[in-house]
């Protein structure tokens, strides 16, 4: 197979590494250096897909990331497969393997293709009114319409075998864009070895759009020895990091920068360890936009033929790829940049017409340039049309009069065209960086206005074109100066928002923006309907959404719609540029954090020894806690059935490491307790602990838990689990902010201590053997007691709390230690048959007794009165965080929830946690919901199924029936109070 | 009846991590149990005291002062961070409770609660970056500096510990990492996921 | 991502931090004095200024100081960062940190 349109020399490819890629399963020869666009080229295959609404044939149109049509289905083998990649920046290697998209059942043979003969229904604003009415059609006809023809391409369904990374760098500055403007900049700035410079490229090699320029020289050398030798300046340099294939896709605040890094995607063998991607979280002191500029295509009647492209990337892909995308050129342009492509593909051997919209006289060198080299230019010409379906075949032109009246169309055959509307700034990360736009009438274009960042926009993207001057804008933007001699740039042009047509042409499609199939009729049927606005007119027509982000279409789509409006555009104004610049994948945003990764799995002292006992754990925050200790075949049910009984009858162990623990310390510990918690501290004795339960300011429970005095200036203070980095947040504010005078220092102990809770008649039993140096009888350790010594041999603190409503320890020991003492103790209890148990066995204990859980019977609206616990409430107390509160009109009305108990007729129902309550099942809807069920458990102990509630004047409803939802219908529930077990409390003093 | 027996700290928590091949150019070790004490004390008199247990808390914000075995770091405006070999865990308590009395303080013994690491190498920097959003440039987190500060999703102590020479003899920058033990297999998981491409690549 | 100037560690990046909301507004020292409508305002009513902002914020991933900080609301610049307790700087407008 040959390539027949490669030619015999030139270009940045490797000639010396000669690759095969497929399309379509098809061989296409190419070499090393070419993307996935040159090499289609190279082989004369321009039509590559269909567009998104019409599915009309659509071809290669750009050489860069702006590219709007040539969107393919790429795979890099091994699960490497990805749609949607634009050709013009996919790297080739040998082995690659592309396909076309968006198409049924073949590219060529495309059933969708109706569409663009049915294009009457697609106009703007399709999605919004055809498919209205009749609404029954909605799920039965329209919605499997749209969702196939929504979207392109098919996402892959394997998991992602790459790894991806991110990295956080610092730099004094950070240039964007290595075309002229940014290496001169990187040069100048990277002087001083004291500044990091890193400069970002999205290409794989710098150089920007001198890669492709073979015919200008710099200081008397061409641009490509420029280039090489300013680069090996760069690189030299160790203050200097240069970063190819690298997009600057988002400009955050304070200079914050994220760029993607694309490391493996160019190769068939990814190194091991390396990742694909990589994201960078820059943070730059100067940041220096160099980010160059796009060509305009011309808005003609089917403007979109394949074969039909932007002029300078016809120039690219002579230059740089050494691809002659055709034998016979036309090139229809407003501009004279379009010169320098004609007399490029002139001088690789095709035969080239320029048809230029100016006048012969408004034309400048370019003119005489092109016809010496032997191109044919006829000025004073427009474009209407063109000829071809899957390849361009010919354009349709005419000569326009004095007047500007169309002449007779006349065709010039050809077999690829080219188009230029002159150039657009690429603002985008300007505009990110929240600069505003001010529109600059000379250049047809908005471009940077006032800075808001320490950021400064050189070059092309600014509106400066012209090859040297580009250069010292470069320098100068770094803070110093680079004279320079280069080859002249044809720069100017005359913008048409749309090509003259002849009155009366019928419909036709005239694309603005290719991506989205969106035509100038479209916008002009928008203004129609009463759009305005540019941002609507956007969303209207979906010009310039989606990866385009106006990048080809923004300033013809703002041209037309201030035709429209009779207006100019500054006073249209822009859409907002949206991150990310150009697509980033997924994979880049997550990075390492996902498997193992995705959150830090917390675990206690004590994890290895469950996970060997076979424990279930659950998610509580980010730790891993055992849930229950299933026994061979057991059901979660059994297993807690089993766990609760043995708790109740002879004793249990439980880990309860993760409950959060802080040290309060100092000679004003004690105040500072009373104002955090409602209750009082000062005359707890040392030795003794108390529940305490804390407030917001706002008078909610926030958290609860048990404090032990230990010295008179020292408190160890308990949290919930999920509560510990709040509660210690909380009273870190307090103490700093409110009452900087306490003495009173805070420290976070909870991963300093594990703790074993042991619970049940045989719990001092169990653990008397191991301990030497503590009195454990009922006189000389009372409940709510707390003492420090050793067991086992190592230190402790240990508490006499329970949170069952039976006898019960908490033993502290330094973490290090909680495995074995835990050993230690279990073992002890094996003669009493000591049971693990998991916190499924400590929430239905704890609410056999009616002991809240902070998060289950609260959510952040409920007093410690709704809970039933106002006497815990510290009424003489002058003040406390939420005491004020408690006294507001909404806190004191009546109708509030409270804390009650339920029974369900049913013994063995167990109600939904959350399951809404009404008072009577046969109110009409909506019914009046007066409480939900907090928690609900099946109780071995009891014998039945329990249930906490908070419920509308609960404490006055005791025994009143009430219904509550469940799947099937409500089920009856009797109010009782939330004590199911030993109200006495004799059990806690076994 | 039990006997009661001496518990030996249990040597590193990660034991059962399976470590990636070394790669060259970085070493991350876990370091053994060790002493840590939490010293909060006004700046006053911490200046008044000079030093405590050997260490002096004359000490820039997110600096330390090392000897031979023991160093202090300065946290915040009051907080130290002392950390010392295991078995000096009693007398570095006792002298700095010694030391403080009758002085406002808290010295709270938080040995268990810290796990550290080493990583050190040419690369350490920026495998520290691909998690850490401090700027550790040489002239911004010199050796000495040690500061609080986040690793992913984990908060960690990070200590820029003197230049070690790697396998060359070349001084390569070399860090310490401390974070609470129940991060600790995040955190070397993520530090040995970032080091993993560098033994891919030349150096 | 806001760079943040923390008075005590330096510019840190702002995952290091926390807000704590509207700066300079003092707990009453004898709530109970306070008529339900005042109260609700010291409890419920912030003030969400176009402009120049002060805001409480805490280094919590780093010294664990909480500090206060004037934030331009409209460009996110911060203007100055001071310690807890200390008075407001004075400055009204943007213009005046330039
Ligand atoms: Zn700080």
């Amino acid at each position: 197979m040959t390539t027949a349109f490669r030619l015999p020399k030139g270009g940045r490819i490797d000639r010396t590494k000669p690759i095969v890629v497929r399309f379509n399963g098809r061989e296409v020869p190419a070499f090393q250096g070419d993307t996935a666009a040159s090499a289609l080229l190279a082989n004369g295959i321009h039509f590559v897909g269909r567009s998104f609404k019409y599915h009309r044939p659509r071809g290669i149109m750009s050489h860069g990331s702006e590219e709007p049509n040539a969107l393919l289905d790429v795979d890099r083998g091994g699960n490497r497969r990805e749609p949607n990649n634009r050709a013009t920046v996919v790297e080739a290697f040998d082995g690659l393997a592309l396909k076309s998209q968006n198409h049924w059942p073949s590219l060529t043979f495309d059933v969708g293709e109706i569409n663009d003969r049915l294009g009457a229904i697609f106009v703007a604003g399709f999605y919004y009114k055809t498919f209205m009415w009749p609404p029954k059609f909605w799920t039965s006809v329209y919605e499997p319409i749209i969702r196939r023809a929504a979207g392109l391409g098919q996402a892959p369904t394997a998991p992602d075998p790459d790894r991806y990374a991110q990295r956080h760098a610092h730099a004094e500055v950070l240039v964007v864009g290595a075309g002229p403007a940014g290496i001169a900049a990187a040069l100048v700035a990277s002087e001083d070895p004291n500044k990091r410079v890193i400069l970002c490229d999205e290409q794989a090699e710098p150089g920007g759009a001198l890669l492709h320029d073979v015919t200008s020289e710099i200081d008397g050398v061409p641009t490509s020895a420029w280039v090489k030798a300013a680069i090996e300046t760069l690189d030299a340099r160790e203050n200097v990091t240069i970063l190819p294939r690298t997009t600057a896709f988002g400009y955050f605040n304070h200079n914050h920068v994220a760029l993607a890094e694309r490391i493996t995607d160019h190769l068939r063998v990814p190194l091991t360890g390396l990742p694909r991607e990589r994201l960078w979280q820059v943070r730059a002191g100067r940041v220096i936009l160099a980010t160059g500029a796009h060509e305009r295509p011309l808005v003609f009647a089917d403007n979109d033929r394949p074969g039909i492209m932007l002029a300078e990337s016809l120039r690219c892909f002579v230059n740089r790829y050494a691809v002659l995308p055709g034998r016979q050129i036309v090139i229809a342009t407003t501009g004279a940049s379009a010169y320098r492509a004609a007399i490029d593909l002139k001088a690789a051997g095709a035969s080239v017409t320029v048809v230029d919209l100016r006048l012969e006289g408004d034309c400048g060198t370019e003119l005489v340039a092109a016809v010496h080299a032997g191109v044919e230019v006829l000025t004073n010409h427009t474009v209407i049309g063109s000829h071809g379906r899957q390849r361009v075949t010919g354009l349709i032109v005419a000569k326009l009069d004095g007047n500007g009246a169309v002449g007779a169309p006349r065709v010039l055959a050809c077999d690829c065209a080219g188009m230029s509307g002159g150039w657009t700034p690429a603002v985008h990360l300007f505009s990110q960086s929240r600069g505003k736009l001010r529109f600059d009438s000379g250049l047809d274009a908005f471009v940077p206005g006032a800075s808001v960042q320490a950021e400064t926009s050189a070059g092309s993207c600014r509106g400066v074109y012209d090859l040297a001057a580009t250069i010292a804008d470069g320098a100068k933007a770094a803070g110093g100066s680079r004279a320079v001699a280069a080859s002249p740039t044809y720069t100017s042009f005359q913008p048409a928002r749309i090509m003259p047509a002849p009155p009366g042409q019928k419909p036709v499609k005239a694309f603005v923006d290719f991506q989205n199939d969106v035509t100038a009729k479209d916008i002009k049927l928008a203004v129609a309907e009463g759009f305005t606005s540019i941002e609507h007119v956007k969303r209207y027509t979906t010009t310039g959404m989606a990866t385009d982000q106006g990048k080809t279409s923004n300033m013809n789509a703002l041209g037309l719609l201030a035709g429209q409006l009779a207006t100019e555009i500054p006073a249209v104004g822009t859409t907002t540029f949206r991150l990310p610049y150009t697509p980033v994948t997924f994979g880049t945003f997550a990075g390492p954090n996902r498997g193992d990764l995705f959150d830090p799995a917390r675990v206690t002292p004590i994890h290895d020894w469950a996970v060997a006992n076979g424990a279930k754990f659950e998610d509580v925050g980010l730790w891993k806690r055992a849930w229950y200790f299933p026994a061979r075949d057991e059901t979660m049910h059994q297993a807690v059935a089993r766990e609760t009984k043995a708790v109740r009858t002879s004793a249990g162990i439980f880990d309860a490491s993760t409950l959060g623990k802080i040290e309060v310390t100092g000679a004003d510990a004690a105040e500072f307790m009373n104002r955090i918690y409602t209750n009082a501290w000062t005359k707890l004795e040392v030795g003794r602990c108390r529940y305490g339960l804390m407030l917001k300011e706002d008078g909610y429970v926030f958290d609860d838990g048990v404090a032990a005095r230990l010295s008179p200036t020292l408190f160890h203070v308990t949290t919930t689990t999920g509560g510990a980095p709040r509660v210690l947040a909380h009273m870190e504010d307090f103490l700093q902010t409110e009452w900087p005078d306490l003495k009173v220092f805070l420290t976070s102990i909870t991963e300093q201590w594990a703790v074993i809770a042991v619970q049940g008649r045989r719990a001092r039993e169990m653990i008397a053997p191991l301990i030497e140096d503590i009195a454990l009888d009922d006189a000389a350790f009372p409940h709510m007691a707390v003492r420090t010594g050793h067991i086992a041999g190592v230190p402790c603190r240990l508490f006499r709390v329970s949170f069952t409503g039976e006898l019960g320890f908490e033993i502290n020991v330094p973490a290090d230690y909680g495995q074995a003492v835990w050993e230690a103790v279990y073992e002890s209890g094996r003669r009493f048959d000591v049971t693990p148990y998991g916190t499924e066995a400590m929430h239905v204990l704890r609410a056999e007794k009616g002991y809240i859980i902070v998060g289950q019977e609260t959510d952040g609206t409920v007093t410690p009165d709704d809970l039933g616990l106002s006497g815990l409430v510290g009424k003489a107390k002058r003040d406390f965080v939420g005491k004020r509160s408690l006294v507001r009109p909404d806190v004191v009305a009546t109708g509030r929830k409270q804390l009650v108990g339920l029974r369900t007729g049913d013994l063995s129902l167990i109600l939904d946690e959350g399951a809404q309550i009404v008072a009577d099942p046969n109110q009409t809807v909506p019914m009046k919901m007066i409480g939900h069920v907090t928690s609900s458990y099946m109780s071995a102990n009891i014998g039945r199924s329990i249930a906490l509630a908070l419920v509308v004047d609960g404490r006055r409803r005791m025994n009143e029936r009430l219904h509550v939802t469940t799947p099937n219908g409500f089920a009856q529930a009797t109010v009782v109070e939330p004590v199911f077990l030993d109200p006495e409390g004799v059990r806690l003093h076994a | 009846m039990l006997e009661n027996r001496s518990i030996m700290r249990r040597e590193g928590i990660l034991d059962q991590v399976a470590m990636p091949a070394e790669p060259s150019s970085v070493a991350l070790r876990t370091l053994p149990p060790e002493a840590r004490f939490v010293l909060r004390l006004g700046a006053g008199d911490a200046t008044r005291n000079g030093s405590i247990a050997g260490l002096s808390l004359a000490l820039p914000i997110n600096r330390f002062g090392a000897d031979a075995s023991r160093l202090a770091t300065r946290l915040g405006p009051d907080e130290w961070l002392l950390i010392g070999p295991d078995a000096d865990a009693e007398t570095m308590h006792a002298d700095a409770a010694r030391a403080l009395a009758g002085t406002h303080h808290a010295l709270v013994d938080i040995s268990h609660r810290n796990v550290g690491m080493e990583l050190s190498g040419r690369a350490a920097a920026v495998i520290l970056n691909a998690g850490c959003p401090l700027d550790l440039g040489d002239r911004q987190f010199p050796p000495g500096s040690a500061t609080r500060t986040l690793l992913g999703k984990a908060e960690v102590v990070l200590f820029r510990l003197a230049d070690v020479p790697d396998r060359l003899g070349v001084a390569v920058p070399h860090y310490r990492i401390e974070c609470w033990r129940s991060f600790a297999r995040y955190v070397h998981g993520y530090l040995a996921g970032a080091a993993a491409e560098y033994a891919a690549v030349r150096n | 991502m806001l760079l943040i100037e923390c008075p005590h560690c330096g510019p840190r990046a702002e995952i290091e931090f926390r807000c704590g909301g509207e700066a300079h507004i003092a707990r009453p020292a004898d709530p109970s004095a306070l008529d339900d409508n005042a109260w609700a305002e010291f409890l419920f009513y912030r003030s969400s200024p176009k402009g120049v902002h002060a805001e409480r914020w805490n280094h919590a991933h780093g010294c664990q100081r909480w500090f206060n900080a004037l934030r331009d609301t409209m460009s996110d610049r911060i203007l100055a960062t001071y310690p807890a307790g200390a008075a407001r700087p004075n400055i009204t407008t943007i213009e005046a940190a330039r």
